[in-house]
C-alpha cells in the first residue's frame, strides 16, 4: 500500500497528496504493520471534506523516524460497516470510539463500542453522562465502588467504577468525557491566531507548553516560514522546564498519599521554585504567553538566561538529594515496588505513551524517534526507560528525567549566553497573521512531560484553519491504569493514579 | 476525691495537649512554623457550634452512634490513673471492663458507618473490624501482664507502687511500654497504620466512618479520638513511670510527650503501611504482648531472679 512519508521536521502536506485506498488495502496494511512495535499510530481521525468523510491515519515509524500519512474516505450517508481494527489492535480503541460516536460510522466486531466524550448512546435522547451503564459481575462475594465524578481535592472530574472481592480489585473502568469543552470545534471556529494559541493553552493546564508547542509547530509548517535557531531553542527551554516542574511535583504527590511527609515538602517546594523561575521568565507559571507562533513576546536576555541556569541548576542538586531519600527509604520502596504492574507487552498492546510507556520497557518517546526543533539540531536525546513496569519504576523514571531536562536547560542556556552575551536578542515578535497554505494538513509533534502530544491542523481552499484534531498522551494511557489496579488492593489505587497523573481535560477536550 | 479530681482533670489535659504536640513536631520536622498549639479546639468549637446534616437514607441508630462512641471513651478514660493517682472510677477487673467499653465504642461506629449505606463508609467498617478485633488480643495480654505482676485487676491498684516493683521488673515494662505506644498508633489511627490527613477515600481507616458525620457528631468523634490516645497514652507513660519509679506526676507529661514525639517523627519520616501489612504490624503487637506475658509468668516463678 502507498503511503506518503514525511517526517517530524519537514512542512505541510497538501490534502490531495495524502494517498487514498480502500478501506480493505487499509485494513489489512495497517494490521499488518501495528504488529511491528516499531510502528504506532500517532492520530486516525474522520473529517468531513467535500460530501465525504476523509479518514486520515498518522502513522509513526519510531525505527527510521518517519511519518507515514494515509487516507480512505466513504461517502457522508453511506451506512457500511468498516471491520474494527480496535479487534486485532488495541491500541487503536480511542481513535475508532471517537470516529464512532462523531459520525455515527459503525465498526463491525469493535470490542468495546463505548463512547469516548459523549454520553453511551447518542440515539437515545435519555441517556446522559450520568447514567453510563457500567460494565458489571455478578456474584455474592463482589462489590462494586464508586469514586466521582466529583472528587474531593481539586482534581478533575471523572467516575471510577471498581468491581472488589473485599480489598482486591477485580476490574476498574474509567468513565470520562465530563469535562468536554469542544476545543477542536473552538479553535476551528476563529480566525484569531491569538486566541487559538491561548485556546490551544488551555488543552491541559498542566501541559499548557507541550501543547501550545504542538500548535505552534502545525501553524508555523502551514505558513511555511523558516523559524529562528533562537526561538526553537527558547521553547526547548520552556518545555523541558514544564517537564521539570511536573515530574517534581508527582513525585510530591507520590509521597504525600503514601503520607511521607518530607518528600511532600521538600517537592512542593522544588516545583514552587520551578514554576517561579517560568513566571520570572514569562508573567506565567505554567508558561501561558510564552509559545506563540513565529516568535516570542519574552525573549531571553542574558540575565533571565542566567537566572534560569541558577535556578535550575540548584533545583537539580536539591531534588536529586530527594531523589536519593526516595531510593533508600524501606518504607516507600514496600510501598511503591511491585505495585501496579503494567507488562511492556500490554503497554504495547494498548498503545501506551510517554513516561508511564517508558516505565515498562516500551522506548516511546517523539524526542527520540522523532526529533524536532533543539532535539533535531543540538541535543541528541536519550530515552530514560526501565522494564519493572510499576509505581516505583515510574516514579524513578520522572525523577531520572528531571535531571536530564536540567542538562538540556543548562546546555542550551549556556549556548545562549555564549551568543548573546551583550547584543539584543535575536527572537522577532509573534506574527499571527501569517497565510497558511490552503487545502493542507500539517501536525506538531511534541513529546510533553506526559508523552506525544499530537496536533493535526487541516486548512481549508482558503486557508482558513478547517479543522484541528488533538491527541493527548492520557487518550491512551487512561486504559494502562485500568489495567494497572487489576489484582491490587483497593487503597493502592491513589498511588496508581497518582504514577500516571492522566489529564481529563486533555482527554476529554 | 481530690486526688480523683486532680486525676480527671490531668487526664483530659494530656487529651487536649497531644494532637497540638503532633502537629507542633510534624511541622517543625517540615521546616514550618506550624498552626496554633490549640487550633485543635477552635476547630472544635467550630463543629459544635455547627447543625448537622443528616442524608435521608441513615436511620435512628446513626444520629445515636456518635454519642455511645463518645459515652464509651468518656467512661473508659475515667477508669485510667495518672501515675499513682486514683481515678474516678476504680474497681476489680475494670481493665477488663476498659477494653470492652472501647470495643463497644468501635461498635457503634462501625454501625453508623455500615447505616450509610456508603461503599466507602462500609469498607472502612470492615477494615476497621478487623484491625479491632486483631488489636485486642494485643491489648487484652499486655493489660494481663500488668495484671499478673501485681496480682490485681484494677488499673488503679496496679499501678500503686505499692503493689508494682517496678525495678524488680524493668525489662517486662519496657517491653509493655513500647507495645503499648504501638498500640496508640493502631488505635488512634496514625502512620503508619492509617493517615488521618489523607484526603483519599479508598485508604482511609478511621477518617472514611466519619465522611458523613458533621458538626456535633463529628465533634463528638474527634474527642473521643482524642480520648482515646490519651487512654493508650497513659497507660504506656504510667507503665514507663512505674519501671522506674519516677513520681506520680511524671506521667501526664511523659504520655503527651511520648505519643506526641514518636507519633510526630513517624508521621514525618515514614511512608505508611500497605493496608495488607497492617495485619503483620498488628500481629507483631500481639507477639510481643505474648512475649511480655509469658516473661512476666517466668519472673512470677522466680526463675532466675532471687
Amino acid at each position: 500500500m502507498n503511503w506518503l512519508t514525511t517526517d517530524n521536521t519537514s512542512g505541510a502536506v497538501a490534502l490531495n497528496e495524502i494517498p487514498e485506498v480502500g478501506y480493505n488495502d487499509f485494513y489489512n496494511d495497517l494490521a499488518d504493520r501495528l504488529a511491528d512495535p516499531r510502528y504506532h499510530a500517532a492520530h486516525y481521525f474522520a473529517l468531513p471534506w467535500d460530501d465525504r468523510l476523509r479518514f486520515i491515519c498518522l502513522l509513526l515509524d519510531d525505527a527510521e523516524g518517519k511519518v507515514l500519512l494515509a487516507s480512505h474516505a466513504m461517502e457522508y450517508y453511506e451506512q457500511t460497516h468498516l471491520p474494527s481494527l480496535t479487534a486485532l489492535h488495541p491500541a487503536f480503541h480511542p481513535f475508532e470510539r471517537d470516529i464512532a460516536e462523531r459520525y455515527g460510522v459503525q465498526f463491525d466486531e469493535m470490542p468495546w463500542p463505548k463512547p469516548l466524550r459523549f454520553p453511551h448512546d447518542r440515539y437515545d435522547r435519555s441517556s446522559s453522562m450520568d447514567n453510563y451503564p457500567f460494565y458489571s459481575i455478578k456474584g455474592g462475594s463482589l462489590h462494586e465502588v464508586n469514586v466521582g465524578p466529583i472528587h474531593a481535592g481539586i482534581i478533575e472530574p471523572g467516575a471510577f467504577r471498581f468491581i472488589c472481592n473485599g480489598e482486591q480489585v477485580l476490574h476498574l473502568e474509567i468513565a470520562l468525557g465530563y469535562q468536554h469543552r469542544g476545543i477542536e470545534q473552538l479553535l476551528a471556529g476563529t480566525d484569531n491566531r491569538l486566541r487559538q494559541m491561548c485556546l490551544a493553552e488551555t488543552i491541559a493546564g498542566d501541559s499548557a507548553v507541550a501543547h501550545a508547542t504542538a500548535f505552534a509547530e502545525a501553524v508555523e509548517k502551514l505558513s511555511g516560514r523558516e523559524r529562528p535557531a533562537e526561538l526553537e531553542r527558547e521553547r526547548t527551554v520552556a518545555l523541558e522546564l514544564e517537564r521539570m516542574a511536573m515530574q517534581i511535583a508527582d513525585t510530591g504527590a507520590l509521597s504525600m498519599d503514601v503520607g511521607y511527609q518530607l518528600g511532600q515538602v521538600a517537592c512542593e517546594a522544588l516545583r514552587t521554585m520551578t514554576i517561579n523561575t517560568t513566571q520570572a521568565w514569562c508573567g506565567n507559571r505554567f508558561g501561558k504567553g510564552l509559545i506563540r507562533p513565529h516568535g516570542t513576546d519574552h525573549p531571553l536576555t542574558p540575565e533571565k538566561a542566567r537566572m534560569i541556569r541558577d535556578n535550575v541548576s540548584d533545583i537539580a542538586r536539591r531534588y536529586d538529594e530527594v531523589r536519593r531519600d526516595l531510593k533508600s527509604s524501606p518504607s516507600l520502596l514496600a510501598r511503591f515496588e511491585q505495585c501496579g504492574t503494567v507488562p511492556r507487552e500490554e503497554m504495547l498492546r494498548i498503545g501506551g505513551v510517554g513516561q508511564a510507556a517508558r516505565a515498562s520497557g516500551a522506548a516511546r518517546d517523539i524526542r527520540t524517534s522523532h526529533p524536532w526543533a533543539s532535539f533535531a539540531k543540538c541535543l541528541h536525546h536519550e530515552s530514560i526507560t526501565t522494564p519493572q513496569g510499576d509505581v516505583m519504576a515510574r516514579l524513578m523514571v520522572r525523577s531520572r528525567e528531571v535531571l536530564q531536562s536540567a542538562g538540556y536547560i543548562g546546555r542550551l542556556l549556556e549556548l545562549y549566553e555564549q551568543k548573546y552575551a551583550d547584543g539584543p536578542t535575536p527572537c522577532p515578535a509573534p506574527d499571527y497573521a501569517a497565510p497558511l497554505a490552503p487545502s493542507s494538513l500539517s501536525f506538531g509533534l511534541v513529546e510533553g512531560w506526559r508523552g506525544e502530544t499530537c496536533h493535526v491542523v487541516v486548512t481549508n481552499a482558503a486557508g482558513r484553519i478547517a479543522a484541528a484534531r488533538i491527541k493527548d498522551p492520557s487518550l491512551h494511557n487512561w486504559l494502562a491504569l485500568a489495567l494497572a489496579v487489576r489484582g491490587e488492593g483497593i487503597s493502592d489505587f491513589p498511588i496508581c493514579n497518582k504514577s500516571f497523573n492522566l489529564s481529563y481535560c486533555g482527554h476529554d477536550l | 476525691m481530690m486526688m480523683a479530681a486532680l486525676n480527671t482533670l490531668l487526664l483530659f489535659l494530656v487529651a487536649l495537649s497531644i494532637p497540638g504536640v503532633i502537629n507542633r513536631t510534624r511541622a517543625r520536622l517540615a521546616g514550618r512554623r506550624g498552626i496554633r498549639f490549640m487550633q485543635h479546639l477552635y476547630d472544635l468549637r467550630l463543629h459544635l457550634r455547627k447543625g448537622a446534616v443528616y442524608s435521608s437514607v441513615t436511620t435512628a441508630l446513626f444520629r445515636a452512634m456518635p454519642s455511645v462512641y463518645l459515652g464509651a471513651a468518656v467512661v473508659a478514660a475515667l477508669m485510667i490513673p495518672v501515675g499513682e493517682l486514683r481515678p474516678l472510677l476504680s474497681f476489680d477487673g475494670d481493665v477488663v471492663c476498659l477494653a470492652y467499653l472501647l470495643a463497644l465504642g468501635r461498635f457503634a461506629l462501625v454501625l453508623a458507618a455500615l447505616d450509610t449505606g456508603s461503599a466507602f463508609e462500609g469498607m472502612g467498617a470492615s477494615r476497621e473490624a478487623l484491625y479491632g478485633a486483631l488489636v485486642e488480643p494485643a491489648l487484652m495480654l499486655a493489660l494481663g501482664t500488668l495484671a499478673l505482676l501485681t496480682g490485681c485487676t484494677s488499673l488503679a491498684r496496679i499501678f500503686d507502687p505499692a503493689v508494682l516493683p517496678g525495678a524488680q521488673h524493668a525489662i517486662v515494662l519496657l517491653l509493655l511500654t513500647y507495645l503499648l505506644v504501638k498500640i496508640v498508633f493502631t488505635e488512634s489511627g496514625r502512620v503508619p497504620v492509617d493517615d488521618p490527613r489523607t484526603h483519599l477515600e479508598l485508604t482511609m481507616i478511621h477518617e472514611v466512618m466519619c465522611l458523613d458525620c458533621c458538626g456535633v457528631d463529628l465533634a463528638m468523634i474527634k474527642m473521643a479520638g482524642w480520648l482515646k490516645t490519651a487512654i493508650f497514652s497513659l497507660l504506656a507513660a504510667d507503665t514507663l513511670a512505674a519501671a522506674f519509679c519516677l513520681r506520680w506526676w511524671i506521667a501526664a507529661p511523659l504520655a503527651v510527650a511520648l505519643t506526641g514525639l514518636t507519633v510526630g517523627v513517624v508521621e514525618s519520616t515514614q511512608a505508611r503501611n500497605k493496608l495488607s501489612r497492617n495485619v503483620i504490624f498488628i500481629l507483631t503487637i500481639a507477639a510481643l504482648a505474648a512475649l511480655a506475658f509469658f516473661t512476666a509468668y517466668l519472673l512470677q516463678l522466680n526463675i532466675g531472679l532471687a
